[in-house]
């Protein structure tokens, strides 16, 4: 499987006796959408934090482009091409947007002209050329998400890992975010999702990848997805899960 | 920005023509007092103030650089301007020997390591006989020229040097404030981990930040030995210059060009004057003076005095 862009193999991490990703594998292919889902605490944004070397996994390997990068760490990952955003914005408060997109453009132009060149045309692909100016905190937690993608888009990543960029917002946003992340896959770039707001993802996605309680239950097309018993039973317990079942049977 | 720039020149031309017009040694004192202040209080500005990293030890650079220069010239006869460069580089060693451990420390952690770090510098300084334990240095006299940096006539031959120190030191941090190393240190101090996540290698540009921080302050060991010509580990590296050189920064402004400059020119004079005329009164008077200042500027303006003069600015 030499095409594959990115593997997780048999990814494992504990902290003290708790295992927060157990055994989990999955492996993507250049220009695909991978939605992660799964209830809170399924150990979603620690398998992100495991790709992007910010947690060392303790068992198992990641292999980005036929390299091993498990205990790496996230400077140099982002440096080899994964940029990631965060789950609760980071944007770097005192600096305006253009600034903290040239902080992410600095990493390919070192000199200060370019990086702003480089983020100027950023920020036009980003929508953000008549904020260039305004504080990242004066901005809508919605602009606030899409300057941290533009951030790390800066950086020029093959690989993008959006932890819940949907979350917290209204249909129209959230329609906006999913034409971002379209337009980032058109530019070449494989993307893994965390989302939890399934009409962003469902649409979108080429294959999504079901955890639970640390473990991956379910992987397959949104649709395939949707109807397995174990994702059901996961979303809402095993009660409705057997309801379910019994109206299928008698249908 | 044009304002600023002439405002500046304005302001360093001013600086250059006040020996001319006077001749009070007095007034030249503090006035070399207030640059040379002025200067670490820069260095200590990369570090703090861009980086974030409050650091309570850079006294220990400014030692460095004093006894470097001073036992290479009393024992070796190695001419000040040489001692101070080897100065520099033992304190960015230094500065590399002590960052490597400490900033993997976070938040106050690292103030309080590099306390501990300078707190040791005084006592090895002060127990250790080749450099003159308590008793401290003297430096030779030597005859009166810029090679041999002793001027014993006039205290105007001092006050350009450090003149120079101090445009000299301006220029670094406008360089860093303009460049790539000036936006990610302003990354890190915000955030960390948002830092590290866009390939900024953290620890890296700490140590490089710490360095030059370093540099900085060793020039002003090496000027303050040539100065004064003597040195003791008191005079030379303790807590309360350290600390004085973060108060200098939060007056001015922390994380700002001409911030330190501006609070070196405040404090340093309140420092002095309070301590002529109130010294004799007992003790702390002007520590009493200056702790009022901070808390006034902490309640009504946190950014510093340079926010009066920026208002239009941002």
């Amino acid at each position: 499987m030499s095409s594959d862009i990115l593997v997780v193999d048999n990814v494992t991490k504990r902290f003290g006796g708790l295992t927060a990703n157990a055994d989990i594998s999955f492996s993507m292919k250049e220009g695909e959408i991978i939605g992660l889902i799964g209830p809170n605490g399924a150990g979603k944004s620690t398998l992100f934090n495991c790709i992007s070397c910010f947690y060392n996994a303790d068992g198992g390997r990641i292999v980005f482009k036929g390299q091993e990068i498990t205990r790496k760490d996230p400077e140099s990952i982002c440096r080899m091409g994964i940029g990631r955003t965060f789950q609760i914005v980071r944007t770097f408060k005192d600096m305006n947007v253009l600034e903290n997109i040239m902080i992410g453009a600095f990493l390919r132009n070192p000199k200060r002209k370019d990086a702003q060149a480089r983020s100027e045309e950023v920020a036009n692909v980003f929508r953000f050329t008549d904020k260039l100016y305004l504080k990242a905190t004066s901005l809508t937690i919605s602009e606030q998400k899409r300057l941290e993608v533009a951030r790390v888009f800066a950086t020029g990543p093959k690989v993008m890992l959006l932890d819940e960029m949907m979350a917290g917002l209204n249909i129209h946003e959230i329609k906006e975010s999913v034409e971002l992340v379209l337009r980032l896959r058109e530019m070449g770039i494989t993307l893994v999702l965390v989302e939890h707001v399934m009409e962003g993802i469902m649409p979108i996605a080429n294959r999504i990848v079901v955890l639970d309680y640390g473990e991956k239950i379910a992987e397959g097309t949104p649709d395939e997805v949707v109807n397995n018993e174990k994702v059901i039973e996961a979303y809402f317990g095993k009660k409705y899960a057997k309801r379910r079942e019994n109206k299928t049977r008698i249908q | 920005m044009k304002k600023g720039l002439f405002i500046f020149i304005l302001f360093m031309c001013a600086l250059a023509a006040v020996p001319l017009f006077v001749g009070d040694p007095f007034v030249c004192h503090i006035l070399i007092m207030i640059m040379m202040y002025a200067t670490m209080s820069i260095g200590w500005n990369v570090i703090g103030g861009y980086a974030g990293q409050v650091s309570f030890g850079n006294a220990a650079f400014f030692g460095v650089g004093a006894y470097t220069t001073a036992i290479l010239l009393v024992n070796f006869s190695v001419n000040p301007w040489l001692g101070m460069l080897a100065g520099c580089v033992l304190s960015v060693g230094l500065a590399v020997i002590v960052g490597y451990p400490c900033f993997r420390l976070r938040g106050h952690y690292f103030a309080i390591a590099t306390i501990a770090v300078g707190e040791i510098m005084v006592v090895i300084f002060t127990n250790w006989d080749y450099v003159g334990a308590a008793v401290g240095i003297y430096m030779p006299i030597l005859e009166e020229s810029f090679t041999n940096f002793e001027f014993h006539s006039s205290k105007i031959p001092y006050y350009y040097i450090i003149l120079c120190m101090l445009l000299f030191a301006i220029a670094v941090s406008y360089f860093i404030e303009k460049g790539r190393l000036g936006y990610y240190l302003r990354a890190i101090k915000d955030d960390p981990d948002g830092a590290r996540s866009l390939g900024i290698d953290i620890q890296k540009y700490k140590m490089i930040a710490f360095s030059i921080s370093a540099v900085l302050t060793s020039i002003c060991g090496t000027f303050y030995g040539q100065y004064v010509l003597y040195i003791h580990p008191s005079s030379t590296m303790d807590l309360m210059m350290s600390i004085h050189l973060c108060i200098i920064a939060l007056i001015g402004g922390i994380g700002k060009l001409f911030g330190p400059v501006i609070g070196a020119f405040v404090f340093i004079p309140l420092m002095e004057l309070t301590r002529v005329y109130l010294g004799s009164e007992g003790q702390g008077i002007d520590m009493i003076i200056y702790s009022l200042l901070v808390i006034m500027i902490a309640i009504w303006r946190p950014q510093g005095l340079w926010a009066l003069f920026s208002r239009g600015d941002k």
